[in-house]
């Protein structure tokens, strides 16, 4: 690891790995750290994975500045990043003349905050584009700018774009301290030894507050809030929705929904319950009866016998209720990247323009003269036509060897997967950039191959293979007459 | 790759063998049997315990020594081809006796083969928590007790040390046994259900031999560990299966292994549009095994999960006889097709249907299982003239399927469609 460079990120979510691959077209050292194994996994890996219009939040706050630039980013860039991005356009749902005149407040808003095309349409044409909606909706607000996307895929796209440019990425690496000289950020302490820098970037989710303090600033709390999801089987598509559909937001929330995924998948959530604890994701009998009861309100035949997984997230909301971003008051040398609550995954692409602009302007870096333009991972062989596939296994035979059944996912991908930049150490790791694991048997049956695979690659042992959190070691040598502890 | 072949029958577990044997045994010349996994024998090459075969073979063999049995009996036949490492992508039907099958491997690429018919022999996978929706965190050490039954006995890894098993399935029940065997404590083996859904023997063998409890009407509402499993909440549930409040108990764990049921494996046969029966989750087929659709065979757990593999291989002969028959052109035309429905008693019963030939009709075996457990009941099978036959059963219980042969000259006299149905004191 780097003992000296001119920026150092905490976090590597989506804040933080955009803001890398933003910074990394300058001439500036730049390393990002992150604590779990993987990046992109905290409020990255568990969320709506929305691509927001922008009017929802209130106009003039930074949340609904950075949502309408960062949707407006994502369209610009999804191509040269190869994203996974569907412009599938929303729904917000009423039931009733509250609910309307909400929508008529939600209109109004959108427009004030530049969000373009936005129109309200009627309970039927609701219904035409998504047959499977309540009869009791009697208007929707349309938002045609609104998409669906692939959240991990993106935060692994910005970080591999930034690491062929020279960006380091070290994982397992957790902050402790930061060293501060004259009110001034002079080091970044961390498990792996101390990182000297004058700008730290603290795009540390649920523990942004605890970054900053360790900086010397206390000017905001995050509180963690808990958002649980169902996710259903790819049959399941057809009877539920296929782009996003919201009920009228509350003050707290934008509710419920029943949203398609980028690979024909369909999910149902979040609740919102305020948690203490900053690692609790774990799901509860009474939140999947919550999210079931609302889902139902949009869409009242859900498929239920068809989920193939639940999970949960926190959300980093702040104590201001907005986004903070900029330079902190208190230490120069702080930039500050905290709450990003929802809209934050639209908003990563304008929070990472926003912060590499102050960065700029206060070192007066360059442009690189040779920035390398990034070279996405590529057609996913499931999405192949035949000719393609079969020119893809003439090229490396491993692609001849499916791995993932429910995915269509080849031996070629996940070792491609393995080796890419900032590539995958762990079995969700590989889920993350391969969908091997992702579909309805959930791995049953290509997780003893990943772990095999993994553990070839990496030139591991089995038992070293882990799922995907630090201690999460998921099999054991034989060991008789010790009582097998590792 | 212009070969055309007789049959095509995608897996090579024991229902493909059997069926590829069965197959070359009654004319069919060209036999192509396509395997996605390194070796031939499916599932059965995990389960190492004994207890295979008694009907089938009339010997005691272990899984592996099965899938050898039924691989022996057709590795030498010039008419079956197998072919190992390759994965099935899509079967298309483009005539009564024309499917192509596309495929690929990484020694031949991708390939479009094609057969006069086609056997689908896909077997099954177990249920996963996400479908049965175990509340709590999601650490490692929560696995299905096939995907740990395979690194146990096939790559030679422990899943943990203490173990919870959720479901009395019989894998769930052979992996406690093989748990203990394995120098591991299980603590416990619950059931939502009021009975256990595995065989009498394997509660026998399984549990009781090693004084591992049962816990009944039980289920998981909270698995804790953010990382690695660190113990389950445990509740015991009503008669709806609904957790009641106020009886949770934890135990204290490192992995839970799920045995919560096996679901036939049919994306294939979905795509190439072969109707699907809504309870037994696998194909529509006529006591030939054929589907809804022409020249389309179906066989084994891939039509409905089996207990016993036994009955798969019988299943899939049969299967195998009439894809021959077809696919050499000597099919007769059916005059009548009669329905089987499931009545009181019963939760499903294949074939769903018998397609019958004017006069030379053979004898029918119906495969059935009880939707409770019950003693001393009398088994009726009658159509709309009344009574086609019956035969007593002093016991029936969901976990052990129920076999029963409507006799040739039976068969011959059923004039509409036939209902089947279990009677008898509680």
């Amino acid at each position: 690891m780097k003992t000296k460079a001119d920026v150092v990120i905490i976090g590597g979510g989506i804040t933080g790995t955009a803001t890398l691959s933003w910074l990394s077209r300058y001439d500036l050292s730049c390393v990002l750290i992150e604590r779990e194994p993987d990046i992109a996994m905290g409020t990255t890996k568990a969320n709506s994975a929305v691509l927001h219009a922008g009017f929802d939040a209130p106009t003039g706050s930074m949340k609904a500045k950075m949502n309408v630039r960062g949707n407006t980013l994502y369209h610009e860039i999804a191509d040269e990043y190869g994203l996974d991005i569907k412009w599938t356009g929303s729904l917000v749902c009423a039931e009733d003349a509250d609910g309307e005149a909400t929508l008529s407040e939600l209109l109004a808003r959108g427009e004030a905050n530049g969000v373009p095309s936005l129109s309200i349409i009627s309970g039927d044409a609701a219904r035409e584009k998504e047959p499977n909606l309540s009869d009791k909706i009697t208007a929707a607000l349309h938002a045609p700018t609104a998409g669906i996307c692939w959240p991990f895929g993106m935060a692994i796209a910005f970080a591999e774009s930034a690491v062929v440019n020279g960006a380091e990425i070290e994982r397992e690496c957790e902050a402790t301290g930061i060293k501060i000289e004259g009110g001034k950020v002079a080091a970044v302490e961390t498990t792996k030894g101390t990182i000297e820098t004058k700008f730290v970037i603290d795009a540390a989710g649920v523990c942004a507050d605890t970054v900053a303090k360790m900086a010397g600033d206390d000017s905001f709390s995050i509180a963690p809030r808990k958002g649980e999801y169902i996710l259903f089987d790819k049959t399941a598509q057809g009877s539920m929705v296929s782009s996003v559909v919201f009920p009228v937001p509350t003050k707290t929330s934008k509710g419920i929904l029943v949203c398609a995924t980028t690979h024909g998948n369909t999910f149902i959530g979040p609740n919102a319950q305020e948690t203490d604890d900053r690692s609790n994701l774990s799901t509860t009998p009474q939140g999947m009866d919550e999210i079931i009861a609302g889902a139902k309100k949009l869409v009242p035949n859900l498929p239920l016998g068809a989920s193939i997984t639940e999970f949960a997230g926190l959300r980093a909301a702040s104590s201001t209720g907005d986004f903070i971003l900029g330079e902190s008051s208190v230490t120069e040398g702080l930039i500050l990247a905290a709450g990003i609550q929802s809209p934050g995954l639209t908003s990563a692409p304008a929070i990472a323009e926003m912060l590499t602009e102050i960065i700029v302007s206060k070192t007066g870096a360059k442009k690189k003269t040779e920035y390398k333009k990034f070279i996405p991972a590529g057609k996913k062989f499931n999405e192949m036509s035949d000719d393609e596939r079969a020119a893809m296994i003439k090229n490396d035979p491993r692609h001849g060897r499916i791995i993932c059944r429910c995915e269509t996912v080849t031996e070629g991908e996940i070792v491609d997967a393995i080796h890419r930049p900032c590539g995958a150490t762990t079995v969700d790791g590989v889920k993350r950039r391969t969908r091997a694991g992702m579909g309805r048997c959930q791995g049953g049956f290509c997780g003893p191959r990943v772990i095999e695979i993994l553990s070839r690659e990496l030139k591991k042992p089995i038992p070293e293979i882990r799922k995907d959190g630090i201690d999460s070691y998921m099999y054991y040598d034989k060991k008789y007459g010790d009582g097998g502890d590792k | 790759m212009n070969k055309i072949y007789d049959i095509i029958i995608i897996g090579g577990g024991p229902g493909g063998l059997s069926a590829a044997k069965s197959a070359a045994e009654n004319g069919a010349k060209h036999i192509l049997v396509l395997e996605r996994d390194r070796e031939v024998g499916g599932i059965l090459q995990q389960c190492v315990h004994n207890g295979f075969g008694l009907h089938h073979f009339k010997e005691e063999l272990t899984g592996p020594g099965y899938a050898q049995k039924c691989y022996d009996l057709v590795k030498d036949m010039d008419e079956v081809e197998i072919s190992v490492d390759t994965m099935v992508l899509n079967i298309e039907n483009k005539s009564d006796d024309k499917k192509i099958v596309t495929c690929v491997s990484p020694r031949n690429g991708l390939q479009k083969i094609e057969g006069r018919t086609v056997i689908l022999t896909m077997g099954c996978r177990e249920r996963t928590r996400g479908a049965i929706r175990i509340p709590g965190y999601r650490p490692a050490g929560v696995y299905t007790a096939g995907a740990a039954q395979r690194m146990v006995n096939m790559e030679g890894y422990l899943p943990g040390h203490k173990i919870v098993i959720l479901g009395s399935g019989d894998i769930g029940l052979i992996m406690a046994r093989r748990m203990s065997l394995e120098g591991c404590k299980v603590e416990a083996v619950l059931e939502i259900c009021p009975f256990s859904n595995g065989l009498t023997r394997n509660i026998v063998q399984c549990l009781n031999d090693y004084d591992i409890p049962l816990y009944l009407s039980h289920t998981i509402v909270g698995i804790k560990g953010r990382d690695r499993v660190e113990g389950i909440t445990v509740s015991n549930v009503d008669d709806s299966m609904r957790p009641i409040a106020g009886t949770e108990f934890d135990i204290e764990c490192d992995t839970v292994l799920l045995s919560v049921g096996l679901i036939p494996e049919n994306e294939l046969s979905r795509e190439l549009g072969v109707a699907i029966h809504p309870r037994t989750n696998g194909p529509v087929v006529d006591q030939h095994r054929e589907t809804s659709i022409d020249g389309v065979f179906a066989a084994g757990n891939v039509v409905h999960v089996h207990d016993l593999v036994d009955f798969v291989s019988d299943e899939a002969e049969i299967a195998g006889k009439f894809a021959a028959i077809k696919a050499t052109g000597n099919a007769k035309k059916a005059t009548l097709d009669i329905n089987v429905n499931a009545g009181d008693g019963i939760n499903t019963c294949v074939p769903q249907h018998i397609r019958l030939t004017s006069g030379e009709d053979e004898s029918v075996r119906l495969f059935m299982r009880a939707k409770s457990p019950q003693r001393k009941v009398t088994l009726h099978i009658k159509d709309g003239d009344g009574e086609v036959m019956k035969k007593p059963l002093a016991i029936v219980k969901p976990s052990e399927m129920i076999a029963v042969d409507i006799p040739a000259a039976k068969v011959k006299n059923i004039k509409s469609d036939i209902t089947v149905s279990i009677e008898g004191a509680k």
